[in-house]
């Protein structure tokens, strides 16, 4: 093992191209990590923002907020269940909303979210034709005080104030009292409107085990309804499997490149090693010991690429406009990208085992002779 | 081993490669023994077999007739694991191209006979520079194998040979990259530290004028010992 580390100290430079392909491929693997989780906020920080356990649809909805509804009579039904310890109403609709000021390109998208139970962050529901507005509207140029006109109704919500991390669906989300979410869904969408104390779905909190009390629900119900965890119905909005699914391929391809980078790498160094490998098998050494001195310089070299990778993820953070690119820094994602990488050295570097295995220490007293 | 105990002991062994369907004999019973402090100049010109029979004599390769019992260890039918302890343990070599890892400081060469194996740490290094200071290299002992002379590049390896107290050292042409004069003084030198040391030592060469600086003489021809 000094062996192997003294080498790095006296020769940094034969492990350099290694060194630099792999922190290229960190940044890689860091700039992915942060994107995903960044998408993946900003379409479901409107429920990751509920103070609840579960969140019910209708049935037939498959967890969709758009085709959920639920009536009052359903919900008398889930309130009386034990195990609910409150339960409120929400309601999302999705249109355009113009920006005062903003010019021809004043449309931007929104989500307004009629709430009952505050979310994170908020107060009680607003009067009747205001709303509280994600902070990535700033980014749009809505100010506080701003009156924002939604859809082709042109439905006008005046804005309250700011909230973070609660956009939904990629959309900034607009926080209003269920009297203006009704409002706006019924001027709006015509095609589906919504009675008086029709939701779209209920936020539940529950006093016991979320899993027993979300199953008694359905079953009070007569499985009108389906009760999922909030990181369930998080997950079940448009595009969030399939943000994650498709982010999830592509860094598991960049860590494929990492491991043929790496395996390629210490090949090479291990076929220019041979002489010396030959003399240290013949002066006693094991093929292990050998081995491991190979798979530590991979492990050193991938935890400098994490590093920098890091560092250059942190500095990303800090320097990316609040609402331009989605990015996100979760120190969860750099510990995961760095063992990833780590592990994609340590398989790159055991390809080098078999040639390792096959040196002869017969080579180092030339037994050609 | 006791001083009874001969450093080595080949009996009638057999090194067969086979080659292309056919069967290539490159020691053909060959016998020797070496007393505990026996220093032999193994002759012979190349292709004869003398590095086969250090290889066999070192534990690098294993016979395929014969015994083979180093310091009183009958080592003929060991795994190759168990070889490369014994050589660890009990076995010195020097190559022919000297062969000290390039990135290492003369002391470090020396010290990674201790880092392949048990570590002793403290008496290791302390070993380490005392064999550096017999050796005369005490001033040079941080100095990397390009920063030394070719004669102090063989005294390293020399020191490193003896590093783990071996029962037998084997000197692969020693002499063979130096001139005449240089390849005399290490010549001497080995003859000191071996004899110093009462270790056993096989030198192969193919220069006859060095083989004075032996005990005995065994040449080898077509993989036959010939005292």
């Amino acid at each position: 093992m000094r062996l192997a580390l003294r080498e790095m100290r006296r020769r940094p430079g034969r492990f350099a191209i290694a060194a630099a392909l792999l922190t290229l491929i960190a940044m890689l693997l860091m700039l992915l990590g942060g994107l995903l989780d960044g998408l993946i906020a900003r379409s479901t920080g409107a429920i990751r923002a509920q103070r609840a356990d579960l969140v019910v649809f209708s049935a037939t909805a498959e967890k969709s907020f758009l085709r959920s509804r639920v009536p009052p009579d359903l919900r008398v039904r889930v309130e009386a269940v034990p195990g609910v310890h409150r339960a409120g109403g929400i309601g999302v609709t999705q249109l355009g909303a113009r920006v005062p000021g903003n010019g021809p390109r004043d449309l931007v998208d929104v989500a307004l979210i009629g709430y009952q139970l505050p979310p994170r962050g908020l107060p009680a529901a607003p009067r009747r034709g205001s709303a509280y507005a994600d902070s990535v509207l700033r980014g749009e140029g809505v100010e506080r005080g701003d009156t924002l006109r939604l859809g082709p109704a042109r439905t006008p919500v005046k804005i309250l104030g700011f909230v973070d991390d609660t956009s939904y669906s990629g959309a900034g989300s607009l926080w209003a009292s269920p009297t203006t979410w009704r409002d706006v869904q019924n001027a709006n969408r015509p095609g589906s409107t919504v009675g008086p104390g029709v939701f779209q779905s209920l936020v539940v909190q529950a006093s016991g085990d979320p899993a027993t009390v979300a199953r008694r629900i359905d079953e009070a119900t007569g499985h009108a309804t389906q009760t999922v965890s909030k990181s369930e119905a998080a997950d079940s909005i448009g595009g969030v499997r399939q943000q994650r699914s498709v982010f999830n391929q592509i860094i598991g391809v960049t860590l494929g490149i990492a491991i043929v980078v790496v395996a390629l790498f210490f090949a090479l160094l291990t076929v220019e090693r041979v002489g010396l490998y030959g003399v240290l098998k013949a002066i006693g050494a094991r093929s292990r010991t050998l081995f491991a001195g190979v798979v530590i310089q991979a492990v050193v070299v991938a935890l400098i690429a994490a590093a920098i990778g890091s560092a250059f993820a942190v500095v990303l953070d800090r320097t990316l406009p609040p609402g331009t690119i989605p990015y996100q820094l979760l120190t969860s994602r750099l510990v995961i990208s760095a063992v990833a990488l780590v592990l994609a050295a340590i398989v790159g570097s055991a390809f080098s085992l078999r040639r390792v295995l096959r040196v002869d220490p017969a080579s180092a007293i030339g037994r050609s002779s | 081993m006791n001083d009874t105990t001969p450093a080595l002991h080949l009996e009638s062994v057999r090194k067969v490669y086979p080659t292309g369907g056919e069967e290539v004999v490159a020691l053909d019973h060959a016998t020797l023994t070496l007393a505990h402090d026996e220093i032999v100049a193994l002759v012979g010109p190349s292709g004869s077999g003398k590095t086969t029979l250090c290889s066999i004599a070192g534990g690098i390769l294993s016979a395929t007739d014969g015994t083979v019992c180093v310091a009183g260890q009958d080592i003929t039918a060991y795994t190759s694991a168990q070889l490369t302890d014994f050589r660890r343990e009990h076995i010195g070599f020097v190559f022919q191209t000297v062969n000290l890892v390039p990135f290492l400081t003369a002391r470090e060469n020396l010290l990674v006979v201790d880092e392949i194996g048990q570590r002793a740490g403290a008496p290791a290094r302390r070993r380490a520079d005392q064999l550096l200071d017999e050796l005369g290299l005490a001033a040079r002992r941080d100095h990397l194998p390009s920063e030394l002379s070719g004669g102090q590049r063989q005294r390293v390896a020399i020191g490193r040979a003896l590093m783990n107290d071996p029962d037998l050292v084997l000197f692969d042409e020693p002499t063979s990259a130096l001139d005449t004069h240089l390849g005399e003084q290490v010549m001497d030198l080995i003859r000191n530290e071996m004899k110093a040391r009462g270790t056993a030592a096989i030198v192969v060469t193919h220069d006859e004028r060095m083989t004075h600086y032996a005990d005995r003489t065994v040449h080898i021809t077509d993989g036959v010992l010939v005292e």
